[in-house]
């Protein structure tokens, strides 16, 4: 693992490598170059089965981290190669020419993330969520409390509970709370 | 071509000749084709799922698969949580083998966190104990489930009635019949109770007795035979190019599992051979099936055998409220009963995971590879074929 990624540092400008396992690599590459290395990887390091493709939303820095997951069932590693895109008009290089599934996965991350993959199929269709209007749901900064808060209306009736103490109410309704169990409690 | 039967040619062949492709333009208006809406419920559809079909006369031209019904956004739930507040909402991104989800997501942050190796070793064989149950009762709906298909009922109600008996040990096992939340970080939440292995052993030997019957009722059936023979056929050039994995692949002759490749827990130390078969279509998905449901009989009795009779079951972990990981990323897979079945998972040094992406088989399976799968089948053919590549909704919409 470690020659085939010293071999391929120089010329896919490999900047940052970590071995998560003796069989598991993650490689960082720009994203110019991220497709030709997938592709250099599945032609000629026989890295055939690809496992599945990934986002990351690094909203500090504004950057979305775009995850390539690829197996080799010869040698049985894994390499992950991740590239960084621009969380702005987040676009990529689309890989659905390289194995069938790819466009399911770009399709879900333009849906939930907002990533455009120009050129893939049926990318614009909606996958999980139909008919969505908000931010990509993905995104760190999609609050779902505050969606749901204001989507639904609260169910009359409906109250919050400390669920030790409910459960107390419920089951021992006439036992005094000892001073033991309010220790406890703290 | 005259029905020597009917002694007149079926309405089916006066129909035009097929021309549509994948992605051309089918004019519903030309009334030469029909769309129909298979599921969400339908009895015929595994979960809530719905499969969109053009069809011409019986036969599919075109499909597409419509998935959503059942999305709760998991993995978001997930990364605004901690880290043990994961549990009891992962272990729902897959109803069919909740614990396969136990064991990923507990082992991503073990090894985020560096207490993989202080899993105890009578946990191990606990946590292998339990996902072998899973895909036990799992097989003993999906195995007699595929006879289903062709309106072979009498199966399935076996399958089920034996299903509650693996769950009822499930449930003495850890409290629960479906939901178990038995892997937690660090080891398992309880030990075998007194008589469990007895118990068990009772239950296996029902099941063996079912493998005998499921054998003659599907595999000798002249219906079963005739209708899954040839269809829906995998070719080993397919399973890099769609991404196939399980007992799909091995279906077809590429010989993948995940416990074999790639040993995790004690499975190096059991003896066991995956099963094949070469021809690739539904009879020998469901007799590769079929076989490894005498494995995983096979598998538990082992496992009983060989793990120790007591040992520590938890290894001493941090306070789990203010449990907090390094910046990390990992996958970690296991083999589950549909497959390759893996989890990505990232952490910032935070209190909660910054990313949480489950890779479920059915992603590639109930998607891009049953689309075009259906291309050409006779409509009559769809629920077989889906069930034959064991689709699972929930672990596509996370």
């Amino acid at each position: 693992m470690k020659d085939l990624i010293e071999k391929l540092t120089e010329d896919f400008k490999i900047s940052d490598v970590v071995y998560q396992r003796p069989d598991l690599a993650f490689v960082t590459v720009p994203k110019g170059v991220a497709i030709s290395l997938v592709t250099e990887l599945r032609d000629f390091e026989g890295f055939s089965h690809f496992v599945m493709m990934s986002c990351v939303d690094w909203i500090e820095e504004g950057k979305f981290q775009l995850l390539y997951l690829l197996h080799n069932p010869k040698t049985k590693t894994d390499v992950g190669v991740k590239t960084f895109i621009d969380r702005e008009n987040a676009e990529m290089a689309s890989a659905h020419h390289l194995w069938k599934q790819v466009w399911t996965y770009q399709r879900e991350l333009k849906e939930a993330f907002g990533i455009d993959f120009p050129g893939s199929p049926r990318v614009d269709e909606n996958f999980v969520v139909e008919g969505w209007t908000e931010m990509p749901h993905m995104r760190r900064d999609f609050n779902t409390k505050e969606y749901s808060q204001n989507t639904y209306f609260p169910r009359p009736g409906r109250e919050t509970n400390d669920p030790a103490e409910y459960m107390r109410k419920k089951l021992y309704p006439n036992e005094p709370i000892t001073a033991k169990k309010q220790d406890n409690d703290k | 071509m005259i029905n020597k039967f009917l002694g007149f040619e079926p309405d089916k062949d006066k129909l035009p000749s097929l021309t549509a492709k994948i992605g051309d333009d089918i004019d519903l208006s030309s009334h030469k084709y029909q769309k129909i809406w298979l599921g969400p419920n339908h009895p015929g559809v595994t979960g809530n799922m719905a499969v969109e079909l053009w069809v011409q006369g019986n036969t599919v031209v075109k499909a597409k698969t419509h998935v959503g019904y059942l999305h709760r956004g998991f993995e978001k739930l997930i990364e605004r949580r901690l880290f043990v507040q994961g549990f009891p909402t992962s272990i729902r991104m897959c109803v069919a083998e909740p614990d396969t989800n136990e064991y990923l997501i507990a082992t991503c942050t073990e090894q985020l966190s560096g207490y993989d190796k202080a899993v105890p070793e009578m946990a191990k064989w606990l946590r292998m104990l339990s996902l072998e149950m899973a895909r036990l009762q799992g097989l003993l709906r999906g195995v007699p489930g595929q006879g289903g298909t062709f309106a072979l009922g009498l199966g399935v109600q076996w399958g089920v009635y034996l299903r509650d008996l693996i769950l009822d040990r499930f449930e003495e096992l850890t409290g629960a019949r479906v939901y178990h939340m038995y892997i937690i970080p660090g080891g398992v939440r309880g030990l075998l109770p007194d008589g469990f292995k007895e118990r068990m052993e009772d239950n296996l030997r029902d099941i063996d007795d079912f493998i005998i019957r499921i054998r003659k009722l599907m595999f000798h059936n002249s219906v079963f035979k005739k209708r899954a023979k040839g269809l829906a056929r995998i070719t080993p050039d397919m399973v890099d190019k769609y991404g196939i994995v399980g007992t799909n692949a091995r279906g077809c002759g590429v010989k993948r599992d995940v416990r074999k490749d790639h040993p995790y827990l004690h499975y190096d130390q059991l003896d066991f051979d995956p099963p094949t078969d070469t021809d690739g279509d539904i009879y020998a998905r469901t007799w590769v099936r079929w076989q490894e449901l005498i494995q995983t009989v096979d598998l538990i009795r082992q496992i009983m055998a060989k793990m120790p009779e007591k040992g520590d079951i938890k290894a001493e972990m941090p306070n789990v409220l203010h449990w907090k990981i390094p910046k990390g990323e990992t996958y970690v897979r296991l083999e589950s009963g549909r497959g390759e079945y893996g989890m990505y998972y990232v952490t910032d040094g935070s209190a909660k995971p910054r990313r949480v992406n489950l890779r479920g088989p059915s992603y590639t399976h109930a998607i891009a590879l049953l689309e075009d799968m259906l291309v050409g089948a006779d409509v009559a053919d769809v629920h077989a074929i889906m069930v034959s590549l064991q689709t699972c909704p929930p672990e596509i919409e996370r």
